[in-house]
């Protein structure tokens, strides 16, 4: 196990490398530069720019020095955070973005899978259809719409949590743009749970349960819990790495400093060193997940483990 | 009672509390919240470049002289200054006991110090080209001269500062109070290097000090007590909000979270006049939206062509009606109340009746060959933005009677630029916020050797006024120059003013002496909060 998680991750460098240097080339194909903007500079303060950046050099040169830099660690300064280089803005953002993508993270899951199941409990009865209902709604109305109408009702209206910002952490602070991020995957996740119940619940090796005379109860939680949250699982890589690297938009209604915004931010800014730096946070975390998803796969499901 | 380990625990406690939050619990006391929109560059003076930043730059730095409520300059750093009788040589004494928020002293050598720094080529300091009025500053930056002690900038002892010019400027004083005529901390600098204005030590000398910077939340100062003015600053601290989502800042300012709005939704100013009383502040800004058109390019060449599309442009309905904020239509190029600059030159067709204005550009474009059987097909390019977007649907119905057939093209607002200035335009949208208070801002987006001319609008006459009025020393007679270039630009319709910006504020009740002027400047220093 340990060598084929090495062997993984071994085999993602080169694909790194293919991705850093294609969207190096395609950053600097697009019109426009980093300090082109509503204020046009005099050629002299550009040409002082240029050379300050390196921008001046060829694209080839350029391309070698980011990658020396790369390799030693350095993912070079931000054009429009100048303060901060591009590893200490993601340093800075990591832990907001992990906060509340990681707290969505946790409650997708107990709220998906426990909604699922009740929905398989009742199904086609009240509880399964108002469940459904709330469920649809959270799939449907886009993030952006959510969260402005949750600022109205719960922040102006009720007056029972802060409309935005960060406030130190507090929790209050987090509570909307958590259930914001988290509601369409929970919804997902509901969805997904229940009909792998339903699927479950019609095997055999239930049937034979059923027949010892073991109650509901029992039979869903120790025999048929595990098997239906094989497709969950699946679904958890992908979510776990949306949520994990944080949401433009949530992230722009609430005020929160995470690392969301970054990525499309920087690539309308033209901060080439910061795109590329959230392109590498991205891959690599998008690696390390998909593996502990194989992992899981393998302690769920016996017959992964023999292949 | 308390136990000597617990009391030891509790006291720990609260010292720790008191370390990490020293700018929270001064919360509680009275500390402005202001949205400020995007996320600031920097707090190094030489890498800013947007109204959002000198928000906070102005606030933690002061130059020779700083804006008063109503943006005017006045004495800061300098409490006095005398000019040579040629307009060539100020001499500024500095303020006695004016230090740096480590205790250090401001001396005349931090800002011949940071006017260097500003200068050299290796700061790349974007808004260097502000103080290219001081001698031999443009040389330098523009690496002609390699000698930073050639610059026009000299310390004659600690507290006298003797700047020279290049030629009389009547505006100097004013570009003096901006964010590029800051002083820096030499002896910080000297430790440190360019980690200077990381926020652990960056060190200032304005009323306030930032103390907590958090990309994309917010930046909060607290007052400088060695500040020479601190007895009279009333507001302990202000926390700058990164929030670009401007409804979103609108809930947040409903809820008592933000105390004042630097912009607003548009859509919702009806509303918050009804529901927000007294509360939102518009106000005439020292800016002008315009469309320019390449005169390299026929037909755009012929003057009539392009005075008929400027006539044709129902000025008066894009304020209130298309952005419903009552922006005041341009008929000049230069807006209304700059220093120096009696009033600015209306063209001469500014009051005639819109049926006539359309009529007469019908005319004048039927004289050029085009009508509707034989349409004037132009593109309008405009850079991605829902008001830019409505202007230019607008202007486009407007011109359709003259049979101007018109394709709207836009892109984002970097590709937007970046084809201005290479000349890939029929008709495009541009803006232009005033640097300094004065015409001359204005009408050298005109000239020809000037990069942000995107029409190439070429005058030797037009070049010839603004560099004789450059040129003088008389302040009136510069301003009768300047008019007159302005009064053949407008002639030659050498570009197309529609309408003056304006500063959209909004301001909580809590909020004393905010006073609304054309450079939207509002430092903390002037303003109260009452409860």
């Amino acid at each position: 196990m340990l060598t084929y998680a090495l062997r993984r991750l071994l085999t993602t460098i080169p694909v790194l490398w293919v991705a850093i240097t294609a969207c190096f080339f395609i950053l600097r194909l697009a019109p426009g530069g980093p300090f082109d903007g509503e204020r046009p500079l005099p050629d002299a303060i550009r040409q002082n720019l240029a050379a300050h950046y390196n921008l001046d050099r060829s694209l080839v040169e350029q391309y070698l020095i980011y990658l020396g830099k790369l390799l030693k660690g350095d993912l070079g300064p931000s054009f429009i955070n100048q303060d901060f280089t591009v590893v200490e803005q993601l340093m800075i953002g990591l832990p907001y973005t992990l906060t509340v993508g990681g707290t969505a993270f946790l409650l997708s899951i107990v709220a998906g899978i426990s909604a699922g199941i009740l929905g398989y409990m009742y199904r086609n009865s009240f509880p399964d259809y108002l469940l459904g209902i709330v469920v649809l709604t959270g799939l449907v109305l886009p993030n952006f719409l959510l969260a402005p109408i949750f600022q109205l009702i719960f922040g102006l209206k009720l007056e029972w949590l802060p409309v935005g910002g960060w406030g130190g952490g507090a929790a209050v602070n987090i509570v909307l743009p958590v259930v914001v991020l988290a509601l369409p995957h929970v919804a997902r996740i509901s969805r997904l749970t229940r009909a792998s119940m339903i699927e479950v619940m019609h095997s055999h090796y239930i049937r034979t349960a059923r027949s010892r005379g073991l109650s509901k109860a029992s039979i869903i939680w120790r025999h048929a819990l595990k098997p239906t949250l094989t497709p969950v699982v699946s679904y958890l890589g992908p979510a776990a790495g949306f949520l994990l690297t944080g949401s433009l938009v949530v992230e722009t209604i609430f005020g929160l400093p995470g690392i969301g915004r970054y990525f499309i931010n920087a690539a309308l800014n033209r901060d080439y060193g910061m795109v590329l730096g959230t392109v590498i946070f991205y891959m690599i975390l998008i690696v390390v997940l998909n593996l502990v998803v194989d992992v899981l796969y393998a302690w769920l499901d016996p017959r992964v483990r023999s292949t | 009672m308390m136990t000597a380990g617990r009391l030891q625990q509790a006291l720990s406690a609260a010292l720790l509390a008191a370390a990490i939050g020293t700018p929270f619990m001064s919360a509680q006391a009275a500390t402005i919240n202001i949205h400020n929109g995007a996320d600031p560059t920097s707090l190094d003076p030489h890498k800013l470049s947007g109204d959002w930043e000198n928000r906070i730059a102005g606030d933690i730095f002061e130059g020779l002289v700083t804006e008063d409520p109503a943006a005017q300059p006045i004495a800061a750093q300098a409490s006095a200054w005398t000019v040579s009788d040629d307009g060539l040589v100020y001499t500024f004494t500095l303020r006695e006991g004016i230090q740096w928020s480590d205790g250090e002293p401001v001396t005349a050598s931090d800002f011949v110090f940071a006017l260097q720094r500003l200068m050299n080529p290796q700061t790349a300091a974007i808004y260097a080209y502000l103080q290219y009025p001081i001698k031999n500053a443009q040389a330098i930056n523009t690496g002609e001269l390699s000698d930073l002690n050639e610059l026009g900038v000299k310390a004659l002892d600690d507290r006298t500062l003797e700047i020279t010019l290049e030629r009389p400027t009547p505006y100097f004083i004013g570009a003096l109070t901006h964010y590029t005529a800051y002083p820096l901390p030499q002896h910080v600098m000297a430790a440190v290097g360019e980690d200077w204005v990381k926020i652990d030590n960056i060190v200032t000398n304005g009323p306030y000090k930032p103390v907590d910077w958090v990309p994309g939340s917010h930046v909060t100062t607290v007052r400088h007590d060695g500040y020479y003015d601190a007895a009279n600053v009333q507001i302990d601290g202000a926390t700058f909000y990164v929030l670009e989502d401007e409804s979103a800042a609108l809930k947040r300012y409903r809820a008592g979270e933000f105390d004042v709005l630097t912009e607003f939704p548009t859509d919702q100013y009806e509303w918050m006049l009804e529901n927000l009383p007294g509360q939102v502040q518009v106000a005439p800004f020292a800016g002008l939206y315009y469309y320019v058109i390449n005169h390299n390019k026929p037909p755009f060449d012929k003057v009539d062509v392009r005075k008929a599309l400027s006539m044709a442009i129902n000025r008066e309905v894009i304020g209130p009606q298309i952005l419903g904020t009552g922006e005041l239509p341009a008929y000049s190029w230069v807006p209304p109340g700059m220093a120096n600059y009696d009033q600015p030159y209306m063209v001469d067709w500014k009051d005639m009746p819109y049926t006539e204005k359309l009529a007469e550009a019908s005319r004048l474009l039927d004289g050029a060959g085009f009508n509707s059987s034989n349409p004037l097909k132009l593109q309008l390019r405009y850079n991605t933005n829902e008001n830019h977007k409505r202007i230019a649907v607008a202007i486009a119905a407007m011109w359709k009677p003259l049979g101007v057939d018109v394709e709207l093209y836009n892109t984002e607002t970097k590709v937007h630029y970046d084809e201005l200035q290479r000349g890939v335009l029929d008709v495009a949208r541009a803006g232009w916020l005033a640097d300094y208070n004065d015409a001359d801002n204005f009408l050298n987006l005109l000239k020809s050797t000037v990069e942000h001319n995107y029409g190439r609008y070429n005058s030797p006459e037009f070049d010839s006024l603004l560099d004789q009025a450059n040129a003088s020393t008389n302040v009136q007679q510069r301003a009768q120059l300047l008019h007159a270039a302005e009064k053949k630009a407008m002639g030659d319709a050498a570009a197309i003013p529609i309408y003056y910006y304006l500063a959209r504020n909004v301001v909580s009740p809590r909020v004393k002496g905010f006073v609304n002027n054309a450079f939207d400047i509002h430092r903390t220093r002037w303003l109260q909060l009452v409860d």
